[in-house]
């Protein structure tokens, strides 16, 4: 094993635990702030209640973001420092901006809000919170612009042996960044919902706390429809900008080997890379692929097999990976539209109730799918069609980067685990109890 | 003054400020099981800092953040070069901050324990190693001109790099004992300032001892003796660390606290003088040192974070200081017994 084999699964494997935790730092901030405007408003105890316990769940999801974001920050110049040292100008920039615009304004608030209870106002402890979403919803749009750098590189010239910024308006305003922002967000908020929704599921089938969990659920489900059909929206648009600058990531995504008009979308394959086919093919329908990647039925799909095999992604992960996410993201349209006709019969349905429940987990696996198709789609480029990952490593040794990887699989894993039980804990405590 | 010149004291000051920041949380975290004789007294100290630890944090992210952005090189080679020893701080970092976070949550013994054991490593840790690590960037690393490390971790361990990491522990401890004066009353008070005062006598000959050891190990002088104005910052430094005990005695603990913070910020620019132009010397071969000349980012890059940083850190420092204004009283019984208190 190499070290950047090493490298590129403990970064994986660091990217991934850590993407748990921010879409409901992301998504969960808007809808807390949200209810505790409300309380603000109204003083209705209520939603003081609600504030409190998705509050209490909130930090606990908050701090094992925070922690596992740290260790990425600095895992670029560890394990990837010819990369750094390459691109550093512009990559560096956009975490550093993040940082001092974004990142500070979060962490400072968040001491705030967990201790100023008795030190603010109703009104501007909520104000506190507005400002926590605002601040983590605006770290998510640097990083995304960093990855878009990654994915599409724009704004640089080659000079003095590295990647040179030459328009920063250019950098900010990368289409595949803003594509990954409207995306990203509203998968966030979809996240958030179904979290949401999920957990009150669990209370309303046993008939308690019906006063929290009920306004909870219908927040939940309008959060849900509108994200849920932004997501397939947006990632309809991703889809076809991916389809003009990243032919091989979508020769990928869906394992098309032969380049043709009128593309077939195939419903089911096994691809096969050794061969440069699939194995089993099972229902294809003419066009569909043409149009989805470009909006008409008669464009021509590059196939992998016109893509020279040393710049081809691994078929396999990144096939699997959007099947999976788009096959979730319409069942979410299908929940949440089938929710909002029974939104006032709640708890008539405990069959609709339980499979919600169920589904808490679906937008998780969903969201990591999306990364999956995202990064490893993009190989074996770090930067799309500047630098392969293999030239970015460290010059470091494989048993520095064994010692670390194994390092973050412990810890994390004891750390989803203990996460996990807190949560659960929390869940199963529900909402104190109402004082009237 | 040159880009690249305000861009290298602008990095010693991101790297001071996290110092002199989450230092205190280093501190107290370090004194905590020893100093904390009940719950009662671990939970004022984990309250202590508990709304101001999460923003602290944050210097180190625009620290290297900063370090990235300005000087990719420098981080590039840096964190590859120290990769071990930075890997131990980022763990020790994610094991105190869910301690703090998690410890409270679960009212037995056994839970209790194995957070404070994590908060005392995740504090200590940190604090040592990172005055093990400028340590040896003030005495140089051997790397090679193509960024490529030539020596072992345990090699950082001599005995210069531990009286770096030794003279950062006491620091910090001073500097959390000031804080905890501040925001602690009766007993656990006395115990906190009799910290400070003790800790601060082997703190001021260690302070020495580097002093005298930097003429003998490193090349920091040669700045200081090319200029010898220079030594007054170091005698602003010294007149700083003497106040600490000057007001720690006269019973104004916010004096001392900021005393103690100059100090630690003046410890730190007493090495980032003394390294100026470099910012990651090579012990192998002066013409390998990365400097602020041979290792920034491009003109334009400078310029755009120039006035990011400008504009957004004393926004960032005007919030910072509202939240410690709102937390500076001393824990109360009250504050405790609140539901989210750690």
């Amino acid at each position: 094993m190499d070290p950047v084999f090493l490298s590129r699964l403990q970064f994986a494997a660091a990217t991934m635990f850590h993407f748990l935790f921010v879409p409901l730092t992301l998504g969960l901030s808007i809808l807390i702030a949200y209810m505790e405007t409300k309380y603000a408003r109204t003083g209705n105890e209520t939603y003081l209640r609600m504030t409190k316990f998705w509050g209490k769940l909130f930090l606990i999801n908050f701090a094992l973001g925070v922690v596992t974001g740290i260790t990425l920050e600095f895992q670029f110049g560890t394990n990837w420092s010819r990369y750094s040292a390459y691109v550093g100008d512009i990559f560096g920039s956009l975490l550093a901006i993040e940082a001092s615009v974004a990142f500070f304004l979060e962490s400072t608030f968040i001491g705030i809000w967990i201790f100023g209870w008795n030190k603010l106002s109703a009104k501007a402890h909520a104000g506190v919170m507005w400002l926590i979403a605002l601040a983590g919803n605006m770290s998510a749009w640097w990083i995304l612009l960093a990855n878009g750098f990654m994915q599409n590189p724009v704004g640089y010239v080659i000079r003095n042996g590295r990647a040179e910024l030459d328009s920063f308006f250019a950098l900010i305003t990368n289409k595949h960044g803003i594509l990954e922002i409207i995306h990203v967000i509203p998968s966030a908020l979809l996240l958030s919902a179904f979290f949401i929704m999920g957990v009150a599921a669990w209370h309303l089938l046993k008939k308690q706390h019906l006063d929290v969990f009920e306004p909870s659920f219908r927040i939940g489900l309008v959060v849900g429809l509108v994200s849920a059909v932004l997501v397939a929206v947006t990632g309809d648009m991703h889809g076809v900008n991916v389809s003009k600058t990243q032919p091989a990531k979508l020769a990928a995504m869906e394992s098309h080997w032969e380049t043709q008009t009128r593309a077939p979308l195939v419903l089911f394959a096994i691809p096969d890379e050794e061969n440069e086919r699939n194995s089993i093919e099972i229902g294809a329908i003419p066009g569909i692929l043409s149009f989805l990647g470009f909006h008409d039925f008669n464009a021509e799909v590059t196939g992998l097999r016109d893509i020279p095999k040393d710049e081809r992604p691994p078929v396999l992960p990144t096939f699997i990976g959007f099947r999976t996410m788009v096959g979730l993201g319409t069942l979410f349209i299908l929940l949440t539209v089938y929710g909002w006709f029974k939104r006032n019969k709640l708890l008539e349905n405990p069959t609709y109730l339980k499979i919600m429940m169920f589904s808490l987990p679906l937008p998780y696996i969903a969201i990591e799918m999306g990364w999956i198709v995202s990064e490893v789609g993009r190989q074996p480029w770090i930067v799309y069609g500047l630098m392969k990952t293999a030239e970015a490593a460290s010059p470091v040794s494989t048993t520095q980067v064994f010692t670390s990887l194994m390092g973050f699989i412990l810890v994390y894993g004891l750390l989803g685990a203990v996460g996990f039980y807190l949560m659960a804990k929390t869940v199963k405590e529900g909402p104190e109890a109402a004082t009237r | 003054m040159e880009l690249q010149t305000i861009w290298f004291f602008l990095w010693g000051l991101l790297w001071a400020v996290f110092f002199m920041t989450s230092g205190f949380d280093f501190g107290i975290g370090t004194i905590y099981p020893f100093a904390g004789k009940t719950d009662t007294d671990r939970r004022t100290m984990l309250n202590a800092i508990g709304p101001l630890w999460d923003g602290n944090e944050v210097w180190l992210i625009t620290a290297g953040g900063v370090t990235f952005a300005a000087f990719p090189l420098v981080y590039a080679t840096m964190f590859s070069a120290l990769y071990t020893p930075l890997m131990l701080i980022l763990f020790a970092l994610i094991f105190r901050g869910v301690a703090i976070h998690f410890r409270s949550k679960i009212d037995t013994p056994a839970w209790k324990k194995v957070w404070d054991f994590l908060i005392f490593i995740g504090s200590f840790f940190p604090a040592l190693l990172f005055g093990v690590a400028f340590a040896n960037i003030f005495q140089g690393i051997p790397f090679d001109d193509q960024g490529i490390y030539h020596g072992n971790t345990l090699r950082l361990l001599n005995p210069y790099g531990l009286l770096g990491g030794l003279l950062f522990v006491l620091l910090f401890i001073v500097h959390g004992a000031n804080w905890m004066a501040i925001r602690s009353t009766g007993g656990l008070q006395a115990r906190m300032v009799l910290i400070s005062q003790r800790t601060w006598l082997i703190l001021v000959p260690v302070a020495v001892i580097f002093l005298i050891a930097s003429y003998f190990a490193t090349d920091l002088y040669a700045n200081y003796f090319a200029y010898p104005v220079l030594f007054f910052v170091t005698l602003v430094n010294v007149a700083a660390l003497l106040s600490i005990r000057y007001f720690v005695n006269k019973k104004t603990y916010f004096k001392a606290w900021f005393a103690s913070a100059v100090t630690i910020v003046l410890c730190t620019f007493f090495g980032i003088i003394g390294l100026f132009p470099a910012l990651f010397p090579s012990s192998m071969n002066p013409d390998w040192h990365l400097t602020a000349f041979n290792a920034s980012s491009s003109p334009l890059t400078l310029k755009i974070m120039l006035a990011v940083v400008l504009v957004f850190i004393p926004i960032v420092i005007c919030y910072q200081i509202w939240a410690y204004h709102m937390f500076k009283n001393p824990v109360t019984q009250e504050d405790l017994d609140m539901e989210e208190a750690y």
